[in-house]
């Protein structure tokens, strides 16, 4: 039995509706929610493990044999993506532990926090076209109430916004689904794959594919990310760090899934939208962190310019470019969730937003510098630190294919990514300063402790990659052998 | 039947794309409850509106109708459904918030 697999998802939900009912035992609250992803994370690792001795891990629910249940499905893909939204979402969770306040707290945010890392893991683990949508909105919806949550006059604004785009967006999907049903008359991915196989991608389910690109595209920030900046720069700090981590990567997750699984087979197609699309969205990830005059706004293109990197990797689709963008991927959950968490403590400590405004603060708080400049160098790729393998690997499938454009774009970005963060350091981190040292305000002891463990998870993965190419090279081997998936699920004799 | 289904679909689009584009919030959110309900009539149709039997073991005469798009559907109106719910609130908490229900004045600016 593989009933293991179904942890990610249902462990976070039952632990959440409990603590609904225990809303004023806020101690209780933080130790439960803490417990759960830690526990979650152990889980991971154990698929991942079952994983490498096993094959693909599914689990048909109510014995429905595929194709005609609603199944989950473990690989080394999304089992390592589930395991990195774990650990970067326990941090977070330390983070906000000292800093949220009590009146956050009080209105149920640990639980929809949990309900967030539910949908999300449901995401990465279902093998259910169907089952992705209903996982994508228990995500959003959990999404919804935290960007909202608080109340602000600036706050609301925005989340209306946000809820009213994601509304139209998931309408979008379910626009493709319908008409996916109504070609192929199947929602079981593996499935879906073997028939578009079978009868050959023709003009109608391309289509239908590019529908399922502006979805998860939207979702994504994939060139359409006019929703990004507003909606990621309202929420309190610990909110934006998980956003920031977890939400686009779920909208690339799903892009990977569709166009390396479902619908590999007219790449000069739709996989060259995709690389224009990814070369756009550097570009314009690009100005906007050029002309960003505070750290908020720097930190939000930041994210859309590593969208368009690691979708370079999807548009360029060897093998390599798959291993490096999972690396890549595991990465930026990492460097992202760290980056918004430094951004959002700076902002705390300073009252200032505005660049310039902040100065000398490697003065007061030498460690938090320091860790400042190991997470920007992991964001720009210099070894040995997490983005290098990443960079390398997706780099090296770019040169395979000749995709010379899409190269000097992704790899341009990296220094652009180097002076925006650069100039965030010069300019706050060196200099006079203008606090005095008896009037500085002390940096929580939790979020002290949530940056360190990020840094060690950073510096982790890049010295430690080789201990990870197990995994990595069986993600990057099933993603671009879409038989060995079909296989795994359709062949029940197993 | 179907082509009446689709035609149907397109009308209740168009004024759904009609209601979205104007600035009050709550034509705003009528407009995407329409919307959906428009999706879910195409879901049903994109199946197929066969006459066939009961799909229930047991029952004998095939063919039986699909019962997919129905279960679908059925999940997608309780979403749907939640997500209004939530949407009606949160534009009216920010009409108390902000005194003002028009997209084009909520638009901010960047020196905030």
């Amino acid at each position: 039995m593989n009933n293991i697999i179904v942890l990610p998802l249902i462990v976070p939900i039952i632990t959440a509706t409990l603590l609904v009912f225990l809303n004023n035992n806020i101690k209780l609250q933080r130790i439960v929610s803490l417990i759960t992803m830690i526990f979650v994370a152990c889980i991971s690792v154990v698929l991942l493990q079952l994983i490498q001795t096993e094959g693909i891990l599914r689990l048909d629910f109510s014995g429905w044999m595929p194709p005609f249940g609603i199944l989950f499905v473990a690989d080394s893909f999304s089992v390592l993506l589930v395991l990195t939204a774990s650990i970067v979402t326990a941090v977070c969770l330390i983070y906000a532990f000292s800093t949220i306040g009590e009146r956050h707290e009080k209105m149920y945010f640990y639980p929809f926090v949990l309900f967030l890392i539910a949908g999300v893991n449901g995401s990465f683990l279902t093998g259910d076209i169907f089952n992705l949508f209903v996982c994508f909105e228990v995500m959003l919806l959990a999404s919804y109430v935290l960007i909202a949550l608080g109340g602000g006059k600036m706050q609301l604004r925005e989340s209306i916004k946000y809820v009213l785009i994601n509304v139209v967006a998931s309408w979008m999907f379910l626009v493709a689904l319908a008409y996916l049903y109504g070609t192929l008359k199947t929602l079981n991915m593996a499935h879906i794959a073997q028939r578009v196989a079978e009868a050959g991608q023709d003009p109608l389910l391309t289509v239908v594919s590019l529908t399922f690109l502006v979805v998860f595209g939207l979702k994504a920030g994939l060139l359409l990310f006019f929703w990004l900046p507003g909606s990621y720069s309202v929420p309190p700090t610990a909110v934006q760090a998980l956003f920031a981590a977890l939400l686009t990567k779920v909208g690339m997750y799903a892009l990977f899934r569709t166009f390396m699984l479902m619908f590999p087979l007219q790449p000069e197609i739709t996989h060259t939208i995709i690389g224009v699309m990814a070369g756009a969205t550097i570009i314009a990830g690009c100005m906007g962190a050029f002309a960003g005059r505070d750290v908020r706004t720097i930190a939000t293109y930041n994210v859309i310019i590593s969208v368009g990197f690691i979708l370079v990797a999807l548009a360029v689709g060897t093998e390599d470019a798959m291993a490096g963008a999972v690396y890549y991927l595991v990465h930026d959950m990492l460097g992202k969730a760290l980056l918004f968490l430094l951004i959002g403590t700076m902002i705390l400590v300073t009252g200032e937003v505005v660049v310039k405004n902040m100065n000398g603060l490697i003065r007061i708080y030498p460690l938090f510098g320091w860790i400042f400049f190991i997470m920007m160098c992991a964001l720009v790729g210099i070894p040995p630190l997490s983005g290098f393998i990443g960079k390398v690997l997706i780099g090296q499938g770019a040169i395979e294919t000749e995709s010379y454009v899409l190269l000097a774009l992704a790899f341009g970005s990296s220094i652009i990514v180097m002076y925006s963060l650069l100039r965030i350091f010069l300019a706050s981190f060196f200099g006079e300063t203008s606090i005095n040292e008896e009037d500085k305000m002390p940096i929580p002891r939790g979020a002290m402790a949530s940056f360190i463990i990020l840094a060690i998870f950073i510096i982790g993965l890049g010295v430690g990659a080789e201990g990870l190419a197990v995994y990595v090279n069986d993600a990057a081997y099933t993603l671009s052998n879409p038989s060995v998936y079909i296989d795994a699920i359709l062949n029940t004799n197993k | 039947m179907e082509s009446l289904m689709i035609v149907l679909v397109g009308i209740l689009v168009t004024v759904a794309t009609y209601l979205i584009l104007s600035r009050s919030v709550i034509r705003v959110i009528v407009g995407t409850a329409i919307l959906s309900h428009a999706v879910h009539l195409l879901l049903l149709t994109v199946g197929g509106l066969k006459k066939g039997s009961v799909p229930l073991l047991g029952q004998a005469a095939a063919p039986f109708t699909d019962a997919l798009p129905q279960a679908l559907i059925l999940t997608a109106i309780v979403i749907s459904f939640a997500v209004t719910a939530f949407l009606l609130v949160l534009a009216y908490r920010m009409y108390l918030m902000n005194g003002t229900d028009d997209l084009e004045e909520l638009g901010g600016s960047s020196d905030e």
